[in-house]
C-alpha cells in the first residue's frame, strides 16, 4: 500500500481590499491507498478551502495557492498544467459538496449528468455512457434508475440527490474521493443510509477517500486516520483508535469534551472559551493559545511544529515538544521558526 | 404545465376586458357629445343619423359596448374620420410594417446585448466589462428620439448612407432598427449580465468545475441555459415594446408605424382610429407577454414539469 | 416600544458609508446635485431669457456671446436649457409624487389583505401595464388633453404599478415576520401595523425605485412634449426643444445636440444614483 496524496506545507490566502487571510498555513498530512481519512474541525478552519486547493479549484481572485506541495501518485498538482489538472477532475480525483440539492444542474436531465461526466472522461459515445449511467444510478440504489435518469433534479429528495452526486462522482473510478461534508445538510435518518452507501461503495471500488466533516461520529464510523484542523493548519494526526483513546492537544481534548457522554448524565457541555482567531490576524505563536487553559511561556512566541508526540501520534503543541526553538527537526524537514523569512517555499509554475 | 398556461390565459382575459373597456370608453370620456365628435366636420343629418344607427349612440351604454365589440370582434374598426378608410385597413397596413421593423431591431437588439452580457460577466472588471457598463448605462439614459435624431444627423444628413425617413426599401428601415435595437440591447445587455453573474455562482458551476470540464464548456452549456431563463422575459418585453411602444422612434423618421396612427389620431380628433391603434396595440402587448411566459415555462424545467 | 424600524441607526450609518464609496453613487449624486442646483436658481443663473429671442440672431452656432448657441427663434440655448431643468424636475418631482403615493397604498392594501382584493388590485394593475411604456402615457393624453398638468398626470398613472408592486412585495414578505405577529396578538389595528411597522422597513427598494423612476419619468415626459403631447410652446422643455430642432438639423446641428444631452445626462445620474443606493442598500456585502 503506497502513498496516493502527500500534501506538505500548503499554504492558501485569500485577499480582499487589503487584507490578506491566510487560510491555509503550512498543512500537511498524507492519505495511503485504500485509506479513509478524516478531516475534523470547526466552521472556517480551512477544511473545505484544503480540498479546493488539491483540485486546484480556488477562485483566483480572491484566492491563491502560495505555497507547498501536492503529491498526488508521485506528481506535484500545483506543478500540473491546467489541462492535466481538468483531466484529473472527475476522473483521478473526484469531489462531492455539501450541498446536494444546489450541486446538480437545474435545467439538465440526471441521467444527461452522469452520462455527461462519463463521456468526458472516458470517451464513449452517447448511448453508451447514458448506459453506464443508469448502471451507476442503480448501483447506488436509486429504485427506478431509468425512469430517475430522465427526470430533473427538483423532482428528486435531498438524500436522493446525493446518491447521484456519488454515483456521478465514483462513475469514473477514482483513485480518491473527497467528500466535503457529504451528509451535514440531510436529514439523522437518510444521513445514516448515505454513510453506509459510503462505505459500500469505498470497499467495492477501493477508493481512498479524504472525508471532511465537522460530525465526530461519521468520523468514528469511517475513518482509519483523524487529522484535526484549527485555523488554517493542523494540530493533531493520528489513527481514529489513538486519537479518541487519548486525544492530546487541547483544542482536540476541548472538541472531544463537546461531546455528551452517552453513559453519563451531564449537566452543562463543557465549551471552549474565548472564539476562532480572525485570519487575517492571526496572533503570535501557537494560534490556539489565547484559548488554551494549559498555555505557558513558549506558547505566546512561538509555532509548535508537528511532532510525532508518541508512535504514528502527532501533534502540534508545546506540552509534548522540547522548548528550545532552535534546529527542531521533522520528518518535513526544517521548520521555520514563526517570525523568520528563510521558508522553504516551493513557487507554484505553470 | 398545461395548467400552468390555462391559468395564464385566465388571467388575461379580465385585463383584455379592461383594455377593450377602455378604448369603448374614450370616446366617453373625451369631453364633448360623442356624436359631434364622430361626425367631424359633417353637419349632414342623414349622415349623422346613420352615425347613431351604426354607432347605438341613443342607446345605453352597455349596449353601445356590446356592440363596440361585436363589431371589433368582425374585425370592424369603424371608419377614419379624417380618411374616410375603414380602420381596419389603416391598422392592417401599419401593424405589418411595424412588425416589421420590430423583427429587425429585436434581432439587432439579441444579437449586441446577448453577446456584450455573456463577455461581460465571463470577464468581469476587464475593460470590455467596463465599456460595455458604460455602453449600456448610456443606452438606457439616452432618449431614444434623441438617438434616433442623431444617427439621422450623422448617417442620413452627414453621410447620406440612408434615407432620413419614409419607407420603401429595407434601407429605410437600417436606421430606425439601428435606434430601437440599440437601445434595447443596452438592457438585454444588463439583464444578461447579472444573470450570469447570479448563474456563475451557483454551486452546480463549481460541481461541473470539479468534473473537469473546460471552462467554455462550462460557459456555454452549462451556466448559459440557466441564465437565459430570465431573459426570455426581457425579451418578450422588449419586443413588445416595439411593436406599440417606437413611436418616438417612428416619428423622428417619419415612418408609417402604428404609434404614429395613433398620435396622429389624437392630433386630428380621429376617435375610431385612436381606439382600433389602443386595442391593437394594448391586445398585441398582453399575447406577446403570453408567448413569453409560456416559453419560459417550455424552458424552465422546474415549472414544466410541477 | 419607541424603536418601530428593525434598522437600526447603526445600520444607516453603514449604508451611507457604503454609498460615498460607490463610485457609481458618487458620480450620479455630483450630477444631481448640479441639476437640483440649476433647477432651484434657474433664471437667476441664465444669462439671457429663455423666451426672448434676438430674431437677427437665429440659429447660431456655439460662440462667446451664446455658450451653447441659438435656437430658432434667437433664443440663447444655455438659458433655455437652464429653465428648462425646473420645468423637468417638476414633473418629475410631482408625477412620481402621485405615483408613489397612490402606489404605496394600493401596494400595503394588495399586499396585506390579500385574496380577492389583492387579485383585484393585481388585474387592474396589469391593465395599466398591458399598453407598452411610452403608448400609456399617450392613451392618457389622449382623454385628458395636452399640457404640462395633464403630462403630470399622465407620467404619474404611468408609474403606479412599478411602485404598487415593490410595495407589494416588501409587505406580503414582511407580514409573516414575528413582529408583525407580535403587534397583531398585542391589538393594534391593521393601519397601525401598516403605517409604523411594515411601511419603514419597505424603505430600502422603495427609495431605490422611486430614484429610478424619476429617470423614466424624465424620458417619457420629454418624449410626450417631442411628439407635442407634453409642455406647449413656448416653454423651454427639453423634448419640445429637440423637436424644434427637427426641421433645422441640417444648418444647425447643436440646437438639437444639447436639450437631448442635457435629458441623457439627468437621467444617466438618476440610473448611476440608483443603482449606487440599491448596491447600498443590500444586506449582502459584497466582496
Amino acid at each position: 500500500m503506497g502513498q496516493l496524496l502527500q500534501i506538505t506545507d500548503l499554504e492558501t490566502h485569500f485577499y480582499s481590499s487589503g487584507k490578506t487571510t491566510k487560510a491555509l498555513d503550512g498543512v500537511s498530512f498524507e492519505i495511503e491507498e485504500g485509506e479513509t481519512f478524516g478531516l475534523v474541525g470547526e466552521s472556517g478552519c480551512g477544511k473545505s478551502v484544503t480540498a479546493l486547493s488539491i483540485l486546484r479549484l480556488i477562485p483566483d481572485p480572491p484566492g491563491k495557492i502560495v505555497g507547498g506541495k501536492i503529491l498526488f501518485k508521485g506528481r506535484d498538482l500545483l506543478e500540473a498544467t491546467e489541462r492535466e489538472i481538468r483531466s484529473m477532475r472527475g476522473k483521478e480525483i473526484s469531489m462531492i459538496f455539501q450541498e446536494p440539492m444546489t450541486s446538480l444542474n437545474p435545467v439538465f436531465r440526471i441521467g444527461q449528468q452522469v452520462a455527461d461526466v462519463i463521456r468526458l472522461h472516458q470517451g464513449t459515445g452517447e448511448r453508451a455512457s447514458m448506459q453506464k449511467a443508469v448502471e451507476m444510478l442503480a448501483k447506488v440504489h436509486i429504485p427506478d434508475a431509468e425512469d430517475v435518469a430522465r427526470r430533473f433534479p427538483h423532482q428528486l429528495s435531498g438524500g436522493m440527490r446525493q446518491r447521484v452526486m456519488i454515483a456521478m462522482e465514483l462513475s469514473c473510478r477514482p483513485s480518491l474521493l473527497i467528500a466535503d461534508e457529504p451528509t451535514t445538510a440531510l436529514d439523522v435518518t437518510i444521513q445514516a443510509q448515505i454513510l453506509e452507501l459510503v462505505r459500500e461503495m469505498r470497499d467495492e471500488l477501493q477508493t481512498s477517500i479524504l472525508l471532511i466533516t465537522h460530525d465526530l461520529g461519521v468520523v468514528a464510523e469511517l475513518c482509519d486516520q483523524v487529522a484535526v484542523m484549527y485555523a488554517g493548519s493542523i494540530v493533531e494526526r493520528a489513527t481514529v483508535d489513538k486519537i479518541f483513546a487519548g486525544p492530546k492537544h487541547p483544542y482536540t481534548q476541548g472538541l472531544w469534551g463537546a461531546i455528551p457522554p452517552v453513559d453519563e448524565e451531564k449537566s452543562v457541555l463543557s465549551v471552549i472559551p474565548g472564539s476562532v482567531p480572525d485570519l487575517s490576524e492571526l496572533p503570535q505563536g501557537c494560534k490556539f493559545h489565547p484559548r488554551c487553559s494549559f498555555r505557558f511561556d513558549p506558547c505566546t512566541r512561538t509555532r509548535p511544529p508537528l511532532i510525532e508526540g508518541s508512535p504514528g501520534h502527532f501533534v502540534s503543541c508545546w506540552l509534548y515538544t522540547n522548548h528550545s526553538t532552535s534546529g527542531i527537526t521533522r520528518e518535513y524537514g526544517s521548520y521555520p521558526a514563526a517570525g523568520t523569512s528563510d521558508a522553504n517555499r516551493t513557487q507554484l509554475k505553470g | 404545465m398545461t395548467r400552468y398556461i390555462a391559468r395564464r390565459i385566465v388571467m388575461l382575459l379580465p385585463v383584455l376586458f379592461g383594455v377593450s373597456l377602455i378604448s369603448f370608453a374614450l370616446l366617453h370620456m373625451v369631453p364633448g357629445d360623442p356624436v359631434t365628435l364622430l361626425a367631424g366636420d359633417q353637419a349632414d343629418q342623414a349622415f349623422i343619423q346613420n352615425l347613431k344607427k351604426e354607432y347605438g349612440l341613443d342607446k345605453p351604454l352597455h349596449v353601445q359596448y356590446y356592440q363596440f365589440i361585436s363589431h371589433v370582434i368582425r374585425c370592424d374598426f369603424g371608419t377614419s374620420i379624417r380618411s374616410h378608410q375603414p380602420v381596419a385597413k389603416l391598422l392592417r397596413e401599419r401593424f405589418v410594417f411595424t412588425a416589421q421593423l420590430a423583427f429587425l431591431s429585436i434581432i439587432i437588439a439579441a444579437f449586441i446585448g446577448l453577446i456584450a452580457g455573456v463577455i461581460s460577466a465571463t470577464r468581469r472588471y476587464s475593460i470590455f466589462d467596463n465599456l460595455s457598463m458604460v455602453g449600456s448605462l448610456f443606452g438606457i439614459s439616452m432618449p431614444i428620439f434623441w438617438l434616433a435624431l442623431l444617427l439621422m444627423l450623422v448617417f442620413s444628413v452627414s453621410l447620406g448612407w440612408f434615407p432620413a425617413g419614409g419607407k420603401g426599401t429595407l434601407k429605410h428601415l437600417v436606421l430606425p432598427a439601428i435606434a430601437l435595437g440599440a437601445s434595447s440591447s443596452a438592457v438585454i445587455a444588463r439583464m444578461t449580465r447579472a444573470s450570469m453573474l447570479e448563474v456563475i455562482r451557483q454551486d452546480y458551476i463549481r460541481t461541473a468545475r470539479a468534473n473537469g470540464f473546460r471552462e467554455i464548456i462550462v460557459i456555454s452549456k452549462h451556466a448559459l441555459k440557466n441564465a437565459m431563463i430570465p431573459v426570455i422575459t426581457v425579451f418578450g418585453l422588449e419586443f413588445g415594446y416595439m411593436l406599440g411602444g417606437a413611436v418616438l422612434t417612428e416619428t423622428v423618421f417619419s415612418l408609417p408605424g402604428l404609434g404614429r396612427l395613433m398620435v396622429d389620431g389624437i392630433f386630428q380628433r380621429d376617435y375610431p382610429v385612436v381606439q382600433g391603434a389602443m386595442l391593437l396595440v394594448a391586445t398585441t402587448f398582453v399575447v406577446v407577454n403570453l408567448i413569453t411566459d409560456i416559453a419560459y415555462s417550455f424552458v424552465d424545467p422546474r415549472i414544466r414539469y410541477e | 416600544m419607541n424603536k418601530t424600524s428593525v434598522v437600526k441607526t447603526g445600520q444607516k450609518r453603514e449604508v451611507w458609508r457604503r454609498l460615498k464609496r460607490n463610485r457609481a453613487a458618487v458620480t450620479g449624486g455630483v450630477i444631481l446635485l448640479v441639476f437640483l442646483v440649476v433647477s432651484l436658481l434657474g433664471p437667476l443663473i441664465a444669462p439671457y431669457p429663455a423666451n426672448e429671442g434676438d430674431l437677427t440672431k437665429r440659429l447660431e452656432a456655439p460662440s462667446r456671446a451664446h455658450l451653447l448657441g441659438t435656437d430658432a427663434l434667437g433664443r440663447d440655448l444655455l438659458s433655455r436649457v437652464i429653465c428648462g431643468a425646473r420645468i423637468s424636475l417638476e414633473i418629475q418631482i410631482a408625477a412620481v409624487m402621485i405615483a408613489l403615493i397612490i402606489g404605496t397604498i394600493i401596494g400595503m392594501i394588495g399586499g396585506y389583505y390579500g385574496g380577492a382584493i389583492d387579485h383585484t388590485i393585481m388585474r387592474v394593475m396589469d391593465i395599466l401595464l398591458a399598453f407598452p411604456g411610452i403608448f400609456l402615457a399617450i392613451a392618457i393624453v389622449a382623454v385628458l388633453g395636452t399640457g404640462l398638468t395633464n403630462l403630470i398626470f399622465a407620467a404619474g398613472i404611468y408609474s403606479i404599478p412599478q411602485f404598487a408592486r415593490v410595495v407589494r412585495g416588501s409587505v406580503i414578505t414582511l407580514k409573516e415576520r414575528e413582529f408583525v405577529e407580535a403587534a397583531r396578538v398585542a391589538g393594534e389595528t391593521d393601519t397601525n401595523i401598516l403605517a409604523r411597522y411594515i411601511l419603514p422597513n419597505s424603505m430600502a427598494p422603495l427609495i431605490v425605485q422611486t430614484t429610478l423612476r424619476m429617470a423614466t419619468v424624465l424620458l417619457t415626459a420629454s418624449g410626450l412634449s417631442f411628439l407635442g403631447l407634453g409642455v406647449q410652446p413656448p416653454a423651454p422643455e427639453w423634448g419640445a426643444m429637440l423637436s424644434n430642432s427637427r426641421d433645422y438639423l441640417v444648418t444647425a446641428p447643436h440646437a438639437a445636440i444639447v436639450p437631448g444631452f442635457a435629458i441623457m445626462l439627468v437621467v444617466m445620474g438618476f440610473n448611476l444614483f440608483g443603482d449606487g443606493l440599491r448596491d447600498s442598500l443590500d444586506p449582502r456585502l459584497r466582496d
